[in-house]
């Protein structure tokens, strides 16, 4: 067939047919944003991988809060992902109005970056803190492998599931938990302590990049005998799969604060610090509080609390970020920089 | 061909009879092109780098955890892209020599890999070769592991691949003149015979192009690869993955380092296997 052929009757039907038929398929698509109403205001919230079902359902009760108080329809646009890879796509152009990470020093990256005013730890109540969470195990039923604390897990022939503490909030904080229950039967003998979660990493046999990727691993594609996983995410598959997997609350565990923050140079850029600022406050609300609770996530107030501690196991003992690790700066030079002690458990 | 032969061409760039007209503006829309989209972000890289010591630069990339991927890529790939090259080579024999019903949706199938995501791909992998998938539990019984093992990433980076060498291989085998083939029967030639002293070396300037992309690609390749492989640090970890670890520590210096060792390797292959490609045609010309 030679260029002349081609270009005449059928192909070249042929061809137009098919390219305004792609053309009308992307027209189709492309509108729907530009039909929002001009009087609405949009929202962009960047935050980690477990909190999807939770905001989702924030997400309603605060647009019914801020149309009854000020009479205007925001919508919300969500964005999950490990903590860190989420910081970092907001560093790099994802113009987030607010971000609700895992981690303190993701949204302090965004500080650092420039993005974020000084001070916003303050900003908000209890260290921009409104819920918190720890870290349990989740196990399969009737719970084969007999897993009751972390030196279970430590033992040969139990395979872990875990992230990657390089990729995710979440990761970071089941090793840091791993360290303070040895390093508390140690007495602080560092050496010991690195061949306890040596000894556990040895055991992982999937490094996901995020929280919600472990938990597919385990829950979807059945790998693994136990899955160190957010209280949240594992009271969030026992919901979902009820009677197939159990939850063992470690003898000691880490208090997590998720951190919140506005994102104070895009907010200003899109004109929308009241509504981030507030979007955030309301996450403190009674209502917003029970919510949290219902979606197993521990409540910062301490009334609201309480009212879940059916749910939640109040006795675990939690270290503390600050108290126990002197903060996340001096965690992250420690633990996870490069070639700091997570890097050498897996040196040869 | 005659009339292209009495043409006078004063200079051979000058062609006048092109299809397209206008060489110079053809190829100044080809060189802003390829600039804007290949040239310059790939030389921005070596930009990102220019503050980076050679002594930083050197202690990334030969950092034993980077090391440690670079190897598991590298086997996985030519694992895989040995595979392709087989079972690519049978299965555009079968496409091109027979008719069968079902040819043309087979032959659709075949360029499935490059239009699925391939993270769709790595997921419906991962789920299928896992030790209760359909095809994983199976294997399972007789204790092997394909999710989360190297062998899943060298599976993933088959189904990415193979297009690739059918692709390449199939024009040139349905140009196949049948003449050559009776031609040799005639004259006594053994069939395994024809298919090495005849049929062999006219596909395999496209075999070895097709061999280059699909190990390119394989090297290369994130979504589907990264669902499979356990991302453990010296066992299951790929080179791309670990470039985006670095970035997720906004460590932006190392992930360029390593991304620029996978560049200037993807270019030595590529380079290498036109060369040889090249050799192979003249050879396979006549040019002896």
């Amino acid at each position: 067939m030679n260029i002349k052929t081609l270009f005449t009757g059928k192909a070249l039907a042929l061809a137009a047919s098919f390219f305004s038929l792609i053309a009308a398929l992307v027209l189709l698509i492309a509108p729907i944003d530009a039909l929002a109403d001009s009087k609405s205001i949009s929202l962009t919230n960047v935050s980690y991988d477990p909190t999807r079902e939770l905001y989702e359902q924030y997400n309603k009760l605060f647009r019914a809060y801020w149309k009854k108080t000020k009479g205007q329809e925001v919508e919300i646009h969500q964005s999950h992902g490990g903590s860190g890879k989420q910081s970092r796509s907001v560093q790099e152009g994802n113009e987030a109005d607010v971000v609700t990470l895992a981690l303190e020093g993701d949204v302090d990256k965004l500080r650092k970056a420039g993005l974020i005013d000084p001070g916003w730890v303050k900003k908000l109540d209890k260290n921009s803190s409104p819920y918190t969470s720890t870290i349990v195990f989740l196990v399969r039923k009737g719970n084969p492998k007999n897993i009751k604390d972390w030196d279970d897990i430590a033992k040969p022939g139990v395979e872990v599931i875990t992230p990657d503490p390089k990729s995710s909030g979440g990761a970071q904080w089941n090793f840091l938990a791993a360290w303070a229950f040895s390093n508390k039967r140690t007495n602080g003998d560092e050496a010991k302590n690195k061949e306890f979660v040596k000894a556990i990493y040895r055991n992982v046999t999937v490094l996901d990049s995020g929280a919600r990727g472990s938990t597919i691993t385990f829950v979807e594609n059945r790998k693994g005998d136990v899955l160190l996983a957010w209280e949240n995410e594992a009271f969030l598959v026992q919901k979902e799969h009820p009677g197939a997997f159990e939850i063992i609350v470690p003898s000691l565990s880490i208090l997590a604060q998720p951190s919140v923050a506005v994102v104070d140079t895009y907010a200003r850029k899109h004109k929308t610090e009241e509504v981030a600022k507030a979007y955030l406050q309301y996450l403190y609300s009674d209502e917003a509080q029970r919510l949290q609770g219902k979606n197993f996530y521990r409540p910062s107030n301490p009334e609201i609390l309480k009212e879940f501690k059916s749910t939640f196991n109040l006795n675990v003992q939690l270290v503390n970020i600050e108290a126990d690790f002197g903060g996340w700066d001096a965690a992250t030079a420690k633990f996870f920089a490069e070639g700091a002690i997570f890097d050498q458990i897996y040196k040869k | 061909m005659s009339a292209f032969a009495t043409l006078t061409l004063p200079k051979p760039w000058r062609r006048k009879n092109s299809v397209i007209p206008g060489f110079g503006l053809s190829m100044g829309v080809t060189l802003t092109l390829l600039s804007l989209i290949v040239l310059i972000p790939l030389a921005s890289v070596l930009l990102i780098l220019k503050n980076y010591s050679l002594a930083d630069f050197w202690r990334v990339i030969t950092d034993s955890q980077t090391v440690a991927t670079y190897r598991v890529s590298f086997t996985c790939a030519l694992i895989a892209t040995t595979v392709n090259v087989v079972f690519g080579v049978l299965l555009a024999w079968i496409l091109t020599r027979y008719r069968f019903p079902g040819r043309r949706i087979m032959d659709g199938l075949i360029e499935l890999p490059f239009a699925l995501p391939t993270a769709v791909a790595g997921i419906a992998l991962t789920t299928l070769y896992g030790t209760h998938g359909w095809i994983g539990s199976l294997f399972d019984k007789i204790d092997i592991k394909i999710s989360y093992t190297q062998i899943g990433i060298t599976l993933a980076m088959i189904f990415i691949g193979i297009p690739f060498v059918v692709r390449s291989i199939q024009p040139v085998l349905e140009k196949l003149d049948g003449q050559y083939e009776e031609a040799a029967a005639m004259l006594g030639a053994s069939r395994i015979r024809i298919f090495c002293r005849i049929i062999f070396p006219e596909i395999l300037p496209a075999t070895l192009a097709g061999f280059g992309l699909a190990f390119a690609r394989s090297i290369g390749e994130y979504g589907s690869v990264v669902f499979i492989a356990g991302n453990i640090p010296y066992q299951t970890q790929i080179t791309p993955l670990i470039i985006m670890l670095k970035l997720e520590n906004f460590d932006y210096l190392a992930a360029t380092s390593i991304a620029l060792v996978m560049i200037v390797f993807a270019f030595v292959v590529l380079f290498g296997i036109n060369i040889l490609q090249a050799k192979v045609l003249r050879i396979a010309g006549g040019a002896t």
